[in-house]
């Protein structure tokens, strides 16, 4: 009799293995295999066609911040590059907080609509998030290109004389990317934004707060895990972003993603893209760390 | 003098398929310093009224005034009245007494008055030791302390309950209706209580409103009430009653002659023009068991129950209907029936109550 449950427990042990096992090899293989492998690349020397030569180098690294002047052997900082990273933390930090502008009050929208109606609502957010990505970005390419549908009917109405230059900007590239991360943002404060007991907001108006002093004291406290969340969500895949600035900013308004694909590709210098990768994850780690400690000072400062 | 609430021709209609009438043309006056209460069975628009009071909803049509002067203009914000929701509501991410300061922060009070003001209102509602604590660690007794000094802290001239006590136990029930009576006596706040536990509200209320169907039947003290309800409705909801038809013999100016089924007749007042069969109602404590020649009516005793500190007898009468008397019990005496006796039903006429039909 003894002895049974000792079988079954060791039984269970087997079995939690085995029941891990598919997610350790994805950890192994997946996840950490090809960053040590980017992290091993970034200390070699490129190969004269791709690839690399097992070879130990610092150029990689020494290339993503600085430059040597091609005619007096100068050093300088890589002016290239730090602007494509300044743009990067740029635009993904613009994009989040326009996502946050208007799927905020998208999530709230949808919150308080009666339940049989919010089914509908969210549908019609993920809907375009089934539809290929390319497809979408060119969709937004075709409304705002110079002989698009916005510069149309907007010389149609004899509103502007000549069409608007949209594309091939940062203008461009956030409002594609906007468009592309917007369900990202609004899916996670809706999560949040549906616990959340709507019958507080009149609590909050009787004790005499203004909407405005709702909303900072009641509801933003309360829905915060969502909107970090999101912001997360939408910051992250911001930062590495390849397609949506490469088919709107037209090449000359590259990011991170497009310089790093640039590496791996034409510039054959695949250490610096492994380098550049790990840069970026660097950048993304300081981020979500310091955006995380921010949203928790002002938890304890508010109580 | 003005009073704090005055409504007249309240009517409230919630849109939707088909509409809802919540309150049909309501008119009430609520005085200063009243414990007013609003008392009937579950939808009958209670607390659309406390939310039209508070603004949280707007009339479809008639006036509201506070204190001679009109709410529909002002948002809830702006109305210097307080609310303890049924749900109590609480900011489940503040502590007790952040949830107590709410209302005075938002007020602009100084911080010095806010903690003062803090300190004394959960003095007064025994909560001080827990002044620290996340409302969702308090116990439901405690949150509908918190709830009742959160709305008081801000001094607002006007308090509406919803049921606050409906989620507590009977002991802690029957503690927080004497608390909440004395809190009124001592701020001098007219309190706008809703229940729908008919024995809460005599026991606690100055003046009571008992409605059905969006509609006041009658507002009177709760002795009014209770020994003259209005309306058949407002009988059978108030404590138990017995109905008895009669018939109007005669009606002088309201003072009439009334045959009751037994054949003896009875003086009872009634509206003038009153006239016909009428409906009376009976208390059951208001009779006594009697032989059948003393009765006013004659029956069957065919049950008696004894509850501790009264017996129930029920009387089977002559007409087939069940008369139902409240006697209370004393150590040396005894009904002196047996189920199955013949007996008689006495009640002084005074007692009984001809009802508006
Ligand atoms: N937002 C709303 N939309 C539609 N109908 C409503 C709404 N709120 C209340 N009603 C309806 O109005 C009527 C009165 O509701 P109310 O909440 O005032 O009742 P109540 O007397 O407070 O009931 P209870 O004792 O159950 O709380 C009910 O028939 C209810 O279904
Ligand atoms: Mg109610």
């Amino acid at each position: 009799m003894a002895e049974i449950p000792d079988i079954t427990a060791r039984r269970a042990a087997r079995n939690r293995w085995l029941l891990l096992m598919p997610a350790l090899v994805i950890l192994l293989v997946a996840a950490s295999g090809p960053l040590l492998i980017t992290l091993v690349y970034s200390f070699l020397s490129p190969g004269d066609y791709g690839g690399v030569e097992w070879q130990l180098s610092f150029d990689a690294w020494f290339n993503v911040f600085m430059q040597r002047d091609i005619f007096d052997d100068t050093l300088g900082w890589s002016d290239a590059h730090l602007s494509i990273f300044w743009r990067s933390v740029k635009l993904s930090a613009l994009t989040t907080l326009a996502c946050l502008a208007f799927g905020f009050p998208t999530a709230y929208f949808i919150a308080t609509r009666p339940k049989k109606q919010r089914d509908l609502w969210m549908l019609l957010i993920i809907i375009p998030f089934w539809t290929n990505l390319l497809i979408r970005t060119f969709a937004i390419l075709e409304l705002i290109r110079n002989e698009g549908t916005v510069n149309t009917v907007l010389i149609a109405l004899g509103i502007i004389d000549a069409p608007i230059q949209m594309l091939f900007t940062e203008f461009s590239i956030l409002l594609g990317m906007v468009y592309v991360y917007l369900p990202l943002m609004v899916l996670p404060i809706y999560a949040s934004m549906e616990r959340f007991d709507f019958r507080l907001v009149e609590a909050g108006y009787d004790l005499y707060a203004t909407q405005l002093q709702v909303l900072r004291r009641v509801i933003l406290p309360l829905v915060k895990p969502g909107v970090i969340a999101g912001s997360i969500l939408v910051f992250v895949p911001s930062l590495g972003a390849y397609v949506t600035p490469r088919v709107m900013g037209g090449g000359n308004q590259l990011m991170i993603g497009n310089l790093i694909e640039l590496q791996f590709g034409q510039g054959r210098n695949w250490p610096l893209g492994a380098a550049l990768s790990i840069t970026l994850l660097a950048i993304v780690m300081v981020a979500l760390l310091a955006y995380v400690r921010a949203a928790g000072n002002d938890e304890a400062h508010h109580g | 003098m003005t009073n704090a609430i005055s409504a007249r021709a309240l009517r409230k209609v919630y849109p939707g398929n088909p509409p809802v009438e919540a309150l049909g043309g309501v008119e009430i006056d609520i005085a200063d310093n009243e414990f007013f209460t609003l008392l009937g069975p579950s939808g009958c628009g209670k607390t659309t009224i406390l939310r039209l009071i508070a603004g949280f909803e707007h009339p479809t049509s008639g006036t509201l005034e506070m204190f001679g002067q009109s709410l529909l203009d002002l948002p809830p914000y702006k109305r210097q009245i307080n609310t303890v929701f049924q749900s109590y509501a609480l900011f489940p991410h503040m502590t007790v007494a952040e949830n107590i300061g709410f209302g005075l922060e938002m007020l602009g009070r100084p911080k010095t008055e806010i903690s003062q003001t803090v300190g004394e209102m959960m003095e007064l509602v025994q909560m001080s030791h827990l002044a620290d604590r996340q409302t969702g660690q308090i116990s439901g007794g405690q949150q509908q302390r918190v709830a009742l000094a959160r709305a008081l802290a801000p001094k607002p001239r006007v308090l509406l309950l919803d049921e606050p006590l409906s989620a507590l136990d009977f002991k802690l029930r029957k503690n927080m209706q004497l608390e909440l009576k004395r809190l009124q006596t001592e701020t001098g706040i007219t309190f706008i209580f809703v229940t729908h536990d008919q024995e809460e509200a005599l026991t606690m209320s100055d003046r009571i409103a008992v409605m059905s169907d969006g509609a006041i039947r009658q507002i009177g003290s709760p002795r009014e009430i209770y020994d003259h309800p209005a309306d058949r409705f407002v009988a059978d909801f108030i404590g138990d009653t017995n109905f008895l038809s009669a018939d109007v013999v005669e009606n002088r100016d309201g003072a009439a002659t009334l045959r009751l089924g037994s054949g003896r007749t009875i003086a009872a007042r009634a509206a003038q023009g009153v006239n016909g069969r009428v409906t009376i109602a009976v208390r059951p404590e208001h009779a006594r068991l009697g032989t059948p020649a003393e009765g006013l009516l004659a029956g069957v005793l065919s049950d008696a129950v004894y509850f501790g500190t009264d017996t129930h007898f029920h009387v089977t009468l002559e007409d087939g209907t069940t008369f139902v008397l409240r006697q209370q019990n004393s150590p040396d005496s005894t009904a002196g029936f047996a189920t199955g006796d013949p007996v008689g039903v006495c009640f002084p006429a005074e007692v009984a109550q001809v009802l508006r039909d």
